[in-house]
This record gives structure tokens, C-alpha cells and sequence, in this order.
């Protein structure tokens, strides 16, 4: 057991705090809750890609920078510490990008990895449908074989990076005739593409991150598979796996958190009892969902995919999540209520956003409840259901 | 950053796995638990022999010179046998301290003797509540007279005291009415030891202190550093028995998938239905995270570095993590866990008792948030 960091590991988080904090001292922006999924900021992006800091642990080969996953985890740990508007880059970086290194081929390695790094291609998540949510499986959207081409026809859902994206990693039924789990395969549809239509969504924080995707007819050449035909849902099961797997499902809403203590402290409130045990009981479980976030680090730093390992911080950190923003409305009491640009708004009013928003957190990427089935099954051997 | 044992980390669990296997059956705890001693000579001296009791002392004195988070998988591996005996009181509450605040000679009085499994040390640490171990509680007193320190009063709780050789007690020196810790002769007439009946089926022990001189060579830690020395013995001790207690819940959670797989009702494994999965699932999210949040401290701890919050955060875990593992494995196993029958009581117990054991989530919940500057005074 070695829970510490190298010199060069410490000196890379003060490297990463350092140009954070520059860019708040400099107006770029301010912290915010969910910014990791919510703050789309190009300019940002571009920055962070100019550091090398985009597909950090990606091979030089195809514009990473061949670190390590430990120093993505201060990466990433800092940027949502300091709640940097990484949206733009996040999934692409976090999952699109490693599913395309897995499973994609040399030639759309090439094609696209050393974009995103550059900060020059955005995905968004085209997973979900309207009737397709917890059991991916039974997605609908078809994608048909005609020539060079797949011509897709369907509707995604809860797509992220809404306005952004220049590519969607979309999953589409290949072989309706096979066992639903083996007739699926996975795509990189490019956002202009004729037939293609995004509707955005509101999410009950009034935020706009989220968008309805419509295929009609949408011709996506057959370079774009990713993996094999028909592969697609194991490819998914793998991509899930990063997807859950990060520090953003314990920080999500970490600026609430400082900025939350920082007023019980300063108002006189911690000297309520009843209060400051609420905080302390906050910091014991952070610090257990941060160390669950750090062994998922250390698995795939032993070279393994996390499974029941990122299941589980997943389904624990959420509900952290949840308590803390619930912890600050309560601290705050009516002021808790005041939404962000209201007269009177106490800390810019990320806790009734973080309170709304924390709704969705144990939604993503696997519900709780599909989360505990795979720690339950798949990482204690309990019989399925 | 490696959250997993070293190879050589994972031998010694191997090996005290199999040894506490095949020493330390079930029969055998309540065998312990039922006898006036509490403890085989027999298997104290095997684990002697082994190299147990000085594993994290220096070999100058004996031991092995390995450090605290060698230790913790140890005490881990203890814990999940339920074994009973005075090696967390010998260990952690003597030997450690001993170490840590005593002279040379006083060192070489009692290290060698409690690696060798010859001589047994305890700590009267507490008179009326274990909830609040550094609080105002301590009224033993230790009044000056002339080169010795003379001890009136009661300790409570004091584990293993009825076979100690030495006792590490914490004191109210008089007149000066400041904290210091001495060492006293376990073995005098001036003192008597009634056992308590306790939840853990350990044995925790009333000492009554009847005019016990102590020379002034066996003061351990003097007045001006009596506090801080208690603070640290009480952050070791509460990091020890978090220790034992990922070993318990780790062994109650296996236990409970075991069964859970096993049991069949509406023609099914009960295991199958979901609501058990997530139980199971709550369970292993509880232990791992007392496994991480105690192992965080231990290696921290183990490196010399400053842990009084990271302890705190592990035992504040485990104290509320415990007992609703324990709930859940009850749960589970339905009626046969709260048979005298069934193993699950033994842990049941246990865990109950180390809750209460040198801090429990209440008191840690403030020394964090003094640590995050939310106390008005320190």
C-alpha cells in the first residue's frame, strides 16, 4: 500500500494549480459546480490543449503525452477542485478517445486522436434513447449497411456536449435479428452530416448541456465502425467503465463544498454543533469517496480495466454528492432557495443548482441501481436475476 | 500511488491467515471468552515465536523492524479470526508506546521481555467513558512523595490488566495537576483487577489502585508532554483497532455472500434478488472504504507523517461503516445469524466494542472539524 505521490506527481498538481489559478486571477472564469459537464468553453480548451494536457496518458504517437493515469488523476482532480469549464474536451478525452485507442482502427487513430489533443475535435455521447436507458441494449436507432455506407435512422437522447460537438460516438442496432446484446455497433457520426438534427434540452437547472439527436437517412461512411460490427455493446460495457471511473462523480459539485464550509465558518454558524458535525461527516465521506476514485486509478494503473471498482465509486459518490448539496441548503437555510442571478443569492447559488442538478448525477453514465447489480454480480459473484 | 499489499505484505497475511486458520477456530474464542485468563500460553507463545509481538520493534530489542503498516495487516488478519488474547494491549498499547516515550532502560526492561512473549503491558487509559479517550476524564491521580509517585483511584475498561505485568497509566500528577503517563507493576499487591462483563466478550478489566508508588525511573512520559504523548497512544490505538475491524467486516461480508449464494428460498438462491445484491453491494462499499480510509492512515502513520485527521476520518468511518455491515450480514442471514449457534455474533460483538473503543464517530466528527478550523477554540 503506498497511498503517496512522487515528487515529479506533486510538482505536476502545483503546475496544474498554478495555471488554474492564473486563469481565475485573470477573469477567464469563475469556479463552478458541473462546469466539468456543463462549462463549455472553447478558449479553455484550447489552453489546456496547448499544455499537452488533453489525452495526457494516450500514446506520443498519436498526440498524447504517454503519462501516467495517476497523473491524469491530479489532472483531472485539479481542474474539478477548481471547477474549470473542461466540458468541451471532457468526454472525448475521457472515454471517446480510449474507446477509439482500444477497439478503433489505425486509421481513425490518426485521424482523430491527435485532434482532440489539439483541442480541435469535441464528442458527445450518443448513447441513450427515449426508450433505452438503463437497458442500453434494447436501443433502436438502425443503422443499415448500403455500399460505403451506413445510412442511420433513430433518436438519441441526453447527448452531451450539445452544442459543441463536432462528432457524436453513437451506438446503433446492426443485426435486429441477432440476441439484442450482439446485433449493436458503435460509430463516429460528424455533426454536419446531412439528416442530422440536435434539439437542445433544459435539464431542471435551466442549463442547456444536453441535446435530443435525430438520424434521418444520415450516411456515415464505414471507416467510421469503430471495432467490429456487431461488437458494440461489449465495446460500450468497456467505454462505461471510464466513464465511471473518474474524479468528477466525487467533485462534481466540489466548489459548493469549500465555498459551503467557508461560509459556516465565517457566518459564526460552525459554532453550532449540530452544524459543523454536519460538515465534518461531509469531509469523512469526500475523503472515502476520494480514496475509492484513487483505487480505480490503481487498477488501471496495474494495467486492468475497473469494473466493480469504478461501479462502485460511481454508486457511492453520487449520493455523496447529493448530501453535500442538500448539507449546504440546509446550512443556508432560505437563502438556500435563491437561484443563481437572484437579488440576495448567497455562493452564487450552486447549492440549489448543485441540489437540482445532483438529481442527474446518480442517473449518468449506469444508475446506482445498475451499478450495485455489477458490484453485486459481476465483483462478488452473486448470481444474476 | 498503490493501493494493493506488497508481495512481501501479502506473504505475512498468508501466513497469519493459515496459522490463525488452523489455532484459532471459533470454539476456540468461546473457549477464551469463557476462561478467567482470556488467552492460551500456548498460543502465546507460538505467536511469539513467530515473531508477532515484535514485528514493528526494532531488532535491537528483538523485533522484526518492520513498520506500523506491516503491523496493520497483522492486526487485520486478527481480526477477522476473532482472536482473542492480549496482543492488542502487549502491541499497541505497551510495547509501542514503550518505544515511542521511554528511556533507554526502560526500553530494555520491557521490549525484549514483550517480544519474547514473556512480559504483558496494557494501558489504563480511561476511568468513565472511552467515548471522549483525551477528554477531562482522567482522575487517576499520582501524588508526589518524595521520589515516587503514589496512585489512588480507579481505571475502567483496561484490557487485559488481570494478566498484565505492566501498566502504562495515565495519571493527574498532584500537586501539579498535569498529565503524565507511568509505568506501573501490574503484579503489586496495591493494585486488584476485576474483569468486566463486556459486549466483546474480551476482557476489560476494573483496576483499582490502592496506594501503588511508582519510582520516579518509571515515570514514561513526563509532565510537560503528558498530553501530546496521550493524544498519540489514543490516535494509535483507535488506527490498531480500525485495523482489526476491516479484517471483522472484510470476513463478515464473505461470510454473508457465501451465504447469501447458499440459501435458497422461493425455490432460488437468495442471492439472486436484487434487494439482497444491493445489500451486498452497500456492504462492500462500506468496507472498502474502511479498508482504503484505514490503510491511509496506517501507511501515513507508518511514514512518520502528521495522521490525526486521516485517523480520525477512519475511525468516524468505521465506527457508523461497522454497524451497518453488521445490520445488513443480520439481515441477511436471517434468524440463524442471532443464533449462539451461528459464527456471526463474534463479530456482531466485536464490532460493537471497538466502536466504542478509543473514540467513537461522534468524537471524531469534532476533532475533524477542528481540523477544518469550524471550532471556535482548540
Amino acid at each position: 500500500m503506498d497511498f503517496g505521490f512522487t515528487d515529479a506527481q506533486d510538482e505536476f498538481r502545483r503546475e496544474v494549480r498554478d495555471f488554474l489559478e492564473g486563469e481565475i486571477e485573470q477573469g477567464y472564469w469563475q469556479p463552478a459546480c458541473d462546469a466539468w459537464i456543463q462549462g463549455f468553453d472553447p478558449e479553455f480548451t484550447k489552453r489546456v490543449a496547448d499544455r499537452g494536457w488533453i489525452g495526457l496518458t494516450w500514446p506520443r504517437e498519436y498526440g498524447g503525452q504517454g503519462r501516467s493515469h495517476v497523473d491524469r488523476l491530479i489532472l483531472t482532480e485539479e481542474m474539478l477542485r477548481y471547477g474549470a469549464p473542461a466540458a468541451c474536451h471532457w468526454f472525448a478525452d475521457r472515454q471517446v478517445g480510449g474507446a477509439i485507442l482500444s477497439f478503433g482502427s489505425e486509421e481513425l487513430k490518426g485521424e482523430f486522436l491527435p485532434r482532440i489533443a489539439r483541442g480541435e475535435a469535441y464528442f458527445g455521447l450518443g448513447m441513450s434513447e427515449p426508450g433505452a436507458g438503463s437497458d442500453l441494449a434494447s436501443l433502436q436507432t438502425r443503422a443499415v449497411e448500403d455500399g460505403d455506407y451506413y445510412v442511420i435512422n433513430g433518436q438519441k437522447t441526453w447527448t452531451s456536449c450539445a452544442y459543441f460537438a463536432h462528432y457524436f460516438d453513437v451506438y446503433a442496432r446492426t443485426d435486429p435479428d441477432a440476441p439484442k446484446h450482439k446485433g449493436i455497433s458503435e460509430f463516429i457520426v460528424d455533426a454536419r452530416l446531412p439528416g442530422l438534427s440536435r434539439i437542445p434540452m433544459t435539464d431542471v437547472t435551466g442549463t442547456e448541456a444536453w441535446s435530443d439527436l435525430f438520424f434521418d437517412n444520415v450516411r456515415v461512411h464505414k471507416r467510421y465502425l469503430i471495432g467490429e460490427k456487431n461488437r458494440g455493446f461489449y465495446q460500450v460495457l468497456h467505454q462505461l467503465d471510464y466513464e465511471r471511473s473518474g474524479m468528477e462523480r466525487i467533485m462534481g459539485n466540489y466548489p459548493l463544498f469549500e465555498a459551503i464550509v467557508q461560509f459556516a465558518r465565517e457566518s459564526g454558524l460552525s459554532h453550532q454543533p449540530v452544524i459543523r458535525g454536519k460538515l465534518a461527516q461531509l469531509q469523512i465521506e469526500f475523503e472515502v469517496g476520494r480514496l475509492l476514485g484513487y483505487r480505480v486509478t490503481s487498477v488501471l494503473e496495474e494495467g486492468r480495466t475497473p469494473n466493480m471498482e469504478s461501479s462502485m465509486s460511481k454508486a457511492y459518490s453520487t449520493e455523496f454528492e447529493k448530501r453535500l448539496a442538500n448539507v449546504a441548503m440546509e446550512i443556508l437555510g432560505p437563502y438556500g432557495q435563491l437561484m443563481p442571478g437572484s437579488r440576495l443569492v448567497p455562493l452564487r447559488g450552486m447549492a440549489p443548482h448543485s441540489y437540482l442538478g445532483s438529481k442527474g448525477y446518480s442517473l449518468q453514465a449506469g444508475t446506482t441501481e445498475i451499478l450495485k447489480n455489477v458490484l453485486a454480480t459481476r465483483g462478488l459473484g452473486l448470481p444474476g436475476s | 500511488m498503490k493501493l494493493a499489499l506488497t508481495e512481501e505484505q501479502e506473504m505475512l497475511r498468508q501466513a497469519a491467515r493459515d496459522f490463525l486458520g488452523d489455532k484459532c477456530s471459533k470454539a476456540f474464542v468461546r473457549q477464551m471468552e469463557e476462561s478467567e485468563s482470556g488467552y492460551s500460553g500456548e498460543l502465546w507463545q507460538e505467536m511469539a515465536d513467530l515473531g508477532w509481538m515484535g514485528l514493528a520493534l526494532p531488532e535491537q530489542y528483538g523485533g522484526g523492524g518492520f513498520t506500523f503498516l506491516d503491523l496493520a495487516v497483522l492486526l487485520e488478519e486478527m481480526g477477522r479470526a476473532c482472536l482473542p488474547g492480549p496482543f492488542f494491549s502487549t502491541v499497541v498499547l505497551g510495547s509501542l508506546p514503550v518505544l515511542e516515550f521511554g528511556s533507554e532502560e526502560q526500553k530494555q526492561r520491557y521490549l525484549p521481555g514483550a517480544i519474547r512473549g514473556e512480559k504483558m503491558l496494557s494501558l489504563a487509559s480511561a476511568e468513565s467513558s472511552f467515548a471522549n479517550p483525551c477528554g477531562a476524564g482522567i482522575t487517576l491521580e499520582a501524588t508526589r512523595e518524595g521520589d515516587s509517585y503514589v496512585i489512588k483511584g480507579t481505571s475502567l475498561f483496561v484490557p487485559d490488566a488481570h494478566i498484565a505485568d505492566c501498566l502504562l497509566c495515565i495519571v493527574k500528577t498532584k500537586p501539579e495537576d498535569k498529565v503524565a503517563i507511568v509505568l506501573a507493576d501490574a503484579r503489586s499487591t496495591q493494585m486488584s483487577c476485576v474483569p468486566l462483563k463486556s459486549i466483546g466478550g474480551d476482557k476489560l478489566c476494573e483496576v483499582i489502585f490502592d496506594r501503588l508508588a511508582v519510582p520516579k525511573s518509571d515515570v514514561l512520559v513526563q509532565e510537560d508532554r503528558g498530553w501530546d504523548a496521550v493524544e498519540r497512544i489514543v490516535r494509535r490505538a483507535a488506527l490498531a483497532k480500525c485495523c482489526e475491524m476491516v479484517g471483522c467486516i472484510q470476513r463478515v461480508l464473505e461470510m454473508t455472500v457465501t451465504y447469501a449464494k447458499e440459501r435458497k428460498q422461493f425455490d432460488r438462491p437468495i442471492g439472486s434478488f436484487q434487494v439482497i445484491q444491493h445489500y451486498c453491494a452497500d456492504m462492500a462499499t462500506d468496507v472498502d472504504g474502511a479498508r482504503f480510509s484505514t490503510y491511509q492512515a496506517a501507511w501515513m502513520m507508518s511514514q512518520g507523517l502528521p495522521c490525526a485527521r486521516e485517523v480520525a476520518i477512519a475511525k468516524a468511518w468505521m465506527g457508523e461503516a461497522s454497524r451497518r455491515v453488521m445490520n445488513l450480514a443480520h439481515q441477511i442471514h436471517g434468524a440463524i445469524g442471532v443464533s449462539m449457534e451461528h459464527e456471526l455474533h463474534y463479530y456482531t460483538r466485536r464490532a460493537k466494542a471497538a466502536e466504542l473503543a478509543f473514540g467513537d464517530a461522534d468524537f471524531y466528527r469534532e476533532v475533524i472539524a477542528r481540523e477544518m478550523g469550524l471550532c471556535q477554540d482548540r
